[in-house]
Parts: structure tokens; C-alpha cells; sequence
């Protein structure tokens, strides 16, 4: 695959942390606001993507450092776990548990299984599309 | 309560996990070995729970059905879980000895792990959105099985397969569209309640042809089954195995569940189209497999023609039928996967599926010989295995419905069945080897891995003929449920006897509960927004 | 506006089918994508549509303060999108593969599995 202009190269090289760092806001707001894991996961595979396209895919397999499949298999256990805690309280599975939290400066954190919910979606989200892209990507070449 | 849930969970868990460890084929093949296990186990204990019970019901995240997603498991349900089960343990130990290196690290066992999930779902949701969403999982496993070795025979068959089964889940979906606009509900229950007090039922039957096509395309019914013929010989054999044991019986469990449950209110029409289709199936069927000298293609082509025998049984609709029809799935999914399970090893042994190619394994393996003639015989309805009972509690029932065109074509498909086991016998296992075949020798360990599935299943056919009573009792156990939709209803909603429709009464606990509304809030405006008001005459 | 919008369901399950009896495997792939996108757009009309009606309930209210619009059909629209852009992006790729193998877009290149 062709390398991406000059231009490309350094606006996905400023892009990637603004959008990384975007996705992380739209995963933790996505409980009681607009946002969320598949959200945000598309988000982050977004500026992965287009690192792909500004370099190449050994680059950011690198930078991606693990396996999309491994972080797909991750991510669903961690959603599938999060499904299981209330199952050894005696309820349901799937019923939300809720510990918040006070930290300081940042406010109250809503610590919950909705959240690791969130973060194995956002997982899951990330690997599929990167599998998907990279793999595009490695048969056009 | 939780066993409902566990047979989804354990092969969700097994197949993250089996991604995880990507890297490690070991780490995989023992995660694949005690998953299933699980699994099976797992079902079992549902299956034992569900007989003592009746139902077991869970309400997913603890939203009250039916506004949230419900998991029910009657004993059809637990008998398909079971099966699932079954099939998934035994091909998985048997891909320990049968799958390529190649195959196992291009993703298999994570597939095989999502594509249980995917069935074990349909089985045990009580929604019908719910029930698209698990066939959907389990279709794109299954995609990516069957290309997996990537071989030209396998990407014209995915062709086809895919294109089809997209367009039957495309019809699934919008029939599920059609029914939420009509009911203003999912929940499988709830929609059952609703039909049954809806005096005008004309637009009901219409969708309900909406769901026979699309559950019809997957369960391989005529006149829509060339996909099966075209694709199901082209995997690698575990990997039929497990289709030609699991994938069509989740379109005709489906099509008993919606035509027992939901499309119940004009039996006259729905159920002769559907037992036109039985007869038609089974013929077809049978006479495509007449007609091929490939040992995996005359197998597909029994799939299809013994997918006629269940959906007779839906077909006919009396307590008898429907007893028949469960028999003939328990007795079909163990028989068939173990076939195909055999024509794999025949197939190490001779490198061949052309029964041209095969020969002489009566006198080289006289196991094999014994071991692929109790499920082919117990296929061709011989007494006293499996399929003798299967075909006469169908047969019987249909006499007693006084449908005779249909026994006659279920006799004469029995018989012609037997004219291919026949065939298959004197090709592949009594004729003398055929000249310049090399004649491969199995290795212990690997022998052991191949032979302990067939040996389990080919017993199991055993015992289903043998001990029919046990089997016979259960399969009574689902037809009573099934012809009695207000069980079921019961089960998931309560009692609807106070007057009020379920949701009705939900709407009117939450108003009183006051605090409680306040998640169900939007939903509840939503479902009385768009009740069955509208559609009274 | 149902009117309409029932009508633009028509057109595209129309256009789908056309397509799906067609040779080549590339309208194949159109015709699932418009088919797909056809049973989206039915889910959303056969609901009811109701314009300007967020299903949102203001702050510090139980439940919403006047009738909403239903937000079922939208989550079920939703994961339907999501549950075809899986599958159809595997379909893209097993055309493109099936095109290198056989090297022939046209169905009826394609018979060696019906033998």
C-alpha cells in the first residue's frame, strides 16, 4: 500500500492522541449521556484506521502492541464477566451493581458493572474493526 | 434460575478466552475440550431442572418481561441445549484428531465456541428480536467455518450459503419488524397472550408466512434448501458435522416454537402449507441423494429430506405429531453428526469422500464398518434403533390425522433412504479397495480421538432405540408444553387471568410502585402508544 | 409521512430482489446491502414515527413528561445496522476472495458444488 502524504502523515500523527484521548471521554460518559463502549471503540479504531492509511500496517501493529484477536477475546470476557458478578450476589445476570466512589478533584466516580460492560465493549469494538481493517489492508498488499 | 443463562455463558467465556490465548493451538484444544464439556453438563442439569420444573425463566438484568429480555427454557428448549451440547463436546473431541494445523490457527475452535453460543441462545430466549440476534451469531460462525482453509470448492458453496441464509435473516428481521408495529412487543409471551385476543387475524397469518419462508430457508425446507447440498460437503468434516448436526434444527426448532407459540390462529392454512412442504422436503431430498456418489453430498441430501420428517410432525399439530417430531430431532442430531463424523475418518483412511475411491474398509477397519452401519440403518428407520421409533410415532400420527398421502410418501422416502445407506455400505465398506488407493494407518492416540465420539454417539443411538420409554416420556413432556400456550405464557408473565394483559398489569404495578417506573417509563408510553387497539376491527 | 416512507420500503425491496436474480456477484452484494437497509427502514416505519419527540426524561422527573417517541424500534435499528455491517463486510470479502479463486464475478461460473 502507498504511504500517505506528508501532510496525512502529521495530522494522523497529531490526530491519534486527540482521538484516543476522545474516546476515553465518550467511554466514561456513556452511562447517563450520549456516548459509550461501541461508540467510543469505533472512535478509537477511527484513529488506528487512519494511522493505517497514513503509514503502514506493521506500524500500527506496532503501536497497537497486542493482537486485535487477543484484545477481541479480552474484551468479551471482561463483558461476559461483568454479566456474572451479580449471578454469585443471587441475582440475575446482567443486573447492574453499583459502588461509587469520591476522588478527589475529578468528583464522584460511578464505579459499576455497566461500566467493565462498557470497557469489554469497547474492546471488543476496537479488535473487530482493527481485525477487519488490518486485514483489508495486509491482502491489498 | 441461573442454569438458563449458563449454557449461552460457558461457550461465550470458552471462545474469549480461546481468543486470548491466540498464540497457544494447546492452550486452545484443552479450552475447547473442557468449555464443551461444560457445556454439555451444564445442559444436562438445565435439562434435569426443566423436567422437575416445568420452566425456567430469567429475566435478564433483572428487567421485568416484557419490556426486557427474558431467557426460557421448556423442555424442547433444554432437549435442543442438550443436543447442542452433544454435538459441540463430541466434534470438538473429535477435531483434536481430524483438524488440520492450518485450521486450527486461522480461528477454529473460537468459532466453534461463538457458533454454540449462537444456537444455545436461539434455544433459550423467550424474544423474538432476541432469537435474530443469536441466529445472527451463530450464521456468522458459521461463515466462518465454512471458508476456513480458504479452498475454491468452499468459496462457491459460502456463496451460496451466505447469500441465502443473509436473505432468510432479512425476512426473519422484517417479519420481527411487522410484529413489533402489530403487538408493540418482543417478548415471545407477551405476543402469544396478544394474538390470542385479537379477533381479526388476517395480518397475523400474513407475517406468520414471513417467518415459515425465512425459518424455512434455514431449516433447509423445500422448495429453498440448494443451499445446504451446495455447501455443507465443502468444510472440513468436524466442521459438517456440527452444521449438518446443529444448523437446521435451529430453523425448525424455530418453526416449532412460532408455530406452536405465536401462529396458532388459522391452523387449517398455515399447517397444510407446511405439511405440503414435509412431503415435498423428504421426497426431494431422498431422490437428490439417489442421485450422488459423493459419501458427504448423499448425507446433505438426507438432511434435507429428513428435515421433512420434523416439520411433519409441526405439521400435522396433534399432541402424537408433535411427540414424533421431538423424537425425530433427538434421534436426527445425534444420528446425522455422527455420519458425517464417520465419512471423515473413511475419508483419513482413503483420502477420498468418492465412493469410487473407497473401498475395502469393511475388511481393513471392521469397527468403522460396525460403527457407521448402527447410525445409517437407525437413519433408514431399521428396527430397533433410533429412527424405527422416530418414523413410527410420525407415521402413526399421521394415520391417526388420516393424512395418508403423507405416510405413504414418509414410507416410501424410509425406504428409499435405506436403498443409499445401502449404496454407501456396498461402495465404500464391501467392495475390495480399488487399485492404487493408498491405504493410510491411524496412529493410537489419534485412533482414540476419532473413534471415542463416533463410539459415544453410535451408543447413544443404541440406547435411544433401546430404552425408548425415558426418551418417549420427554419428547411427551415438550408436546404437552407446546400445544398448551398458555404454560408457557403462565411461565414468563404470570397469570393473565386477572383481566388485564400482561404488560397491562406491569404498567399498573409500576404505576403504583411509582419510584420503580422510572427506567420503564419511555418504554411503557412506547408499548401503550402502539397496543393492539389499533388493530381491532 | 408513513405513506411515503412505506413506499420507499417498496422501492427498496424491489430493487433488492432485482438485483439478488441477477448473475454477477457484486449486485448480490448490493441487493443484500438495499434488502438490509429496506428491513431497517420497515422496523422504523411499521413503529410509528413520531417527529420531534426525543425519548429523554427532563432532569429530576420519573418518568417523561409528555407522550415520546418509542426508543425501542431505534436500539432494534441499531443493532440490526450493527449486525449487518458485520456480515455484509464478511460477504465483501468472500466475493473478493471467490473473484480471485474463480476469477469470474458471474454466478453461473460458479457450479462445480452442484454436481
Amino acid at each position: 500500500m502507498m504511504e500517505g502524504s506528508l501532510i496525512l502523515r502529521t495530522a494522523a500523527r497529531f490526530l491519534m492522541p486527540l482521538l484516543l484521548t476522545f474516546s476515553i471521554f465518550m467511554l466514561l460518559r456513556g452511562h447517563d449521556q450520549p456516548g459509550g463502549g461501541f461508540i467510543a471503540g469505533l472512535i478509537a479504531a477511527m484513529a488506528f484506521a487512519l494511522y493505517v492509511f497514513a503509514f503502514d500496517v506493521p506500524t500500527t501493529r506496532r503501536i497497537l502492541r497486542v493482537d486485535p484477536r487477543g484484545m477481541l477475546g479480552w474484551g468479551l470476557l471482561i463483558a461476559a464477566l461483568s454479566g456474572v458478578i451479580s449471578a454469585m450476589l443471587g441475582q440475575p445476570f446482567f443486573t447492574s451493581q453499583w459502588w461509587p466512589i469520591q476522588l478527589p478533584v475529578l468528583g464522584e466516580l460511578k464505579l459499576s458493572t455497566p461500566l467493565f460492560f462498557d470497557i469489554g465493549v469497547y474492546l471488543v469494538v476496537l479488535g473487530t474493526v482493527m481485525t477487519i481493517v488490518l486485514t483489508l489492508a495486509e491482502a491489498e498488499e | 434460575m441461573v442454569s438458563v443463562a449458563l449454557p449461552i455463558l460457558i461457550p461465550l467465556v470458552a471462545g474469549a478466552l480461546s481468543l486470548a490465548f491466540w498464540q497457544s493451538q494447546i492452550a486452545q484444544r484443552w479450552i475447547a475440550v473442557i468449555g464443551t464439556g461444560l457445556l454439555l453438563a451444564s445442559t444436562v442439569y438445565l435439562l434435569l431442572q426443566v423436567q422437575h420444573e416445568g420452566f425456567v425463566v430469567m429475566h435478564m438484568g433483572d428487567w421485568q418481561g416484557p419490556f426486557g429480555i427474558v431467557l426460557v427454557a421448556d423442555v424442547l428448549g433444554a432437549i435442543m441445549a442438550v443436543l447442542a451440547g452433544i454435538t459441540g463436546f463430541a466434534v470438538a473431541i473429535y477435531s483434536l484428531g481430524s483438524m488440520g494445523d492450518g485450521h486450527e490457527r486461522f480461528g477454529y475452535y473460537p468459532l466453534l465456541h461463538l457458533l454454540l453460543a449462537g444456537v444455545c441462545g436461539a434455544f433459550l430466549t423467550g424474544d423474538i428480536f432476541n432469537l435474530y440476534v443469536w441466529v445472527e451469531v451463530l450464521l456468522v460462525a458459521s461463515f466462518g467455518l465454512l471458508i476456513l482453509g480458504g479452498e475454491r470448492a468452499q468459496m462457491e458453496g459460502a456463496i451460496k450459503y451466505v447469500a441465502l441464509n443473509l436473505v432468510s435473516s432479512l425476512l426473519l428481521l422484517t417479519g420481527v419488524g411487522l410484529v413489533y408495529g402489530m403487538a408493540g412487543t418482543l417478548n415471545m409471551a407477551d405476543l402469544a397472550y396478544k394474538f390470542s385476543q385479537v379477533e381479526d387475524t388476517g395480518m397475523i397469518t400474513v407475517v406468520a408466512m414471513l417467518f415459515l419462508v425465512s425459518f424455512a430457508i434455514k431449516a433447509a425446507a423445500f422448495p429453498l434448501f440448494f443451499w445446504l447440498p451446495a455447501s455443507y460437503h465443502t468444510p472440513p468434516v468436524a466442521v459438517s458435522a456440527l452444521f449438518a448436526g446443529l444448523l437446521t434444527k435451529v430453523g425448525v426448532y424455530a418453526l416449532f416454537r412460532v408455530f406452536t407459540l405465536l401462529f396458532t390462529q388459522d391452523v387449517g392454512l398455515t399447517h397444510t402449507i407446511i405439511l405440503w412442504g414435509a412431503g415435498f422436503t423428504m421426497l426431494t431430498g431422498v431422490l437428490g441423494a439417489a442421485a450422488q456418489f459423493e459419501f458427504r453430498r448423499i448425507l446433505s441430501f438426507h438432511i434435507v429430506s429428513q428435515i421433512g420428517y420434523m416439520i411433519m410432525g409441526l405439521a400435522l399439530y396433534t399432541p402424537l405429531a408433535l411427540i414424533g417430531g421431538v423424537f425425530y430431532i433427538m434421534h436426527h442430531i445425534i444420528v446425522k453428526a455422527n455420519l458425517f463424523l464417520v465419512s471423515g475418518v473413511a475419508y483419513i483412511l482413503r483420502g477420498s469422500y468418492e465412493l469410487k475411491q473407497l473401498g475395502g474398509l469393511y475388511k481393513s477397519s471392521p469397527v468403522l464398518a460396525m460403527l457407521f452401519l448402527v447410525p445409517a440403518m437407525s437413519l433408514a428407520g431399521m428396527p430397533p434403533l433410533s429412527g424405527f421409533f422416530a418414523k413410527f410415532i410420525i407415521v402413526r400420527a399421521a394415520i391417526e390425522a388420516e393424512s395418508y398421502w403423507i405416510v405413504g410418501v414418509a414410507l416410501l422416502v424410509g425406504l428409499l433412504t435405506l436403498f443409499s445407506m445401502v449404496k454407501i455400505w456396498t461402495e465404500a465398506f464391501w467392495k475390495p479397495t480399488p487399485e492404487g488407493v493408498a491405504i493410510i494407518e491411524l496412529p493410537g492416540m489419534r485412533r482414540a480421538m476419532l473413534y471415542g465420539p463416533i463410539m459415544g454417539m453410535a451408543l447413544m443411538t443404541l440406547v435411544i432405540g433401546l430404552y425408548a420409554q425415558p426418551i418417549y416420556d420427554l419428547a411427551e413432556q415438550s408436546a404437552t408444553q407446546l400445544m398448551d400456550p398458555s404454560l408457557y405464557i403462565e411461565a414468563v408473565l404470570g397469570d393473565p387471568a386477572s383481566g388485564l394483559s400482561p404488560s397491562e398489569r406491569l404498567i399498573h404495578d409500576a404505576a403504583q410502585a411509582g419510584e420503580a417506573a422510572a427506567g420503564n417509563g419511555a418504554a411503557i408510553n412506547g408499548a401503550a402508544g402502539n397496543g393492539m387497539e389499533g388493530e381491532a376491527p | 409521512m408513513e405513506p411515503l416512507m412505506a413506499f420507499v420500503v417498496g422501492g427498496l425491496y424491489a430493487a433488492a430482489i432485482y438485483l439478488l436474480l441477477r448473475r454477477s456477484l457484486a449486485k448480490l452484494i448490493i441487493g443484500l446491502i438495499l434488502l438490509s437497509n429496506g428491513a431497517n427502514l420497515l422496523i422504523f416505519t411499521a413503529a410509528g414515527l413520531s417527529r420531534g419527540a426525543p425519548p429523554l426524561i427532563p432532569e429530576g422527573l420519573q418518568t417523561p413528561d409528555a407522550v415520546v417517541a418509542d426508543p425501542l424500534p431505534q436500539a432494534l435499528v441499531l443493532t440490526a445496522i450493527v449486525i449487518s455491517f458485520g456480515v455484509l463486510a464478511f460477504a465483501v470479502v468472500l466475493i473478493h476472495r471467490a473473484y480471485e479463486v474463480v476469477k469470474s464475478d458471474d454466478l453461473d461460473m460458479m457450479k462445480d458444488t452442484d454436481r
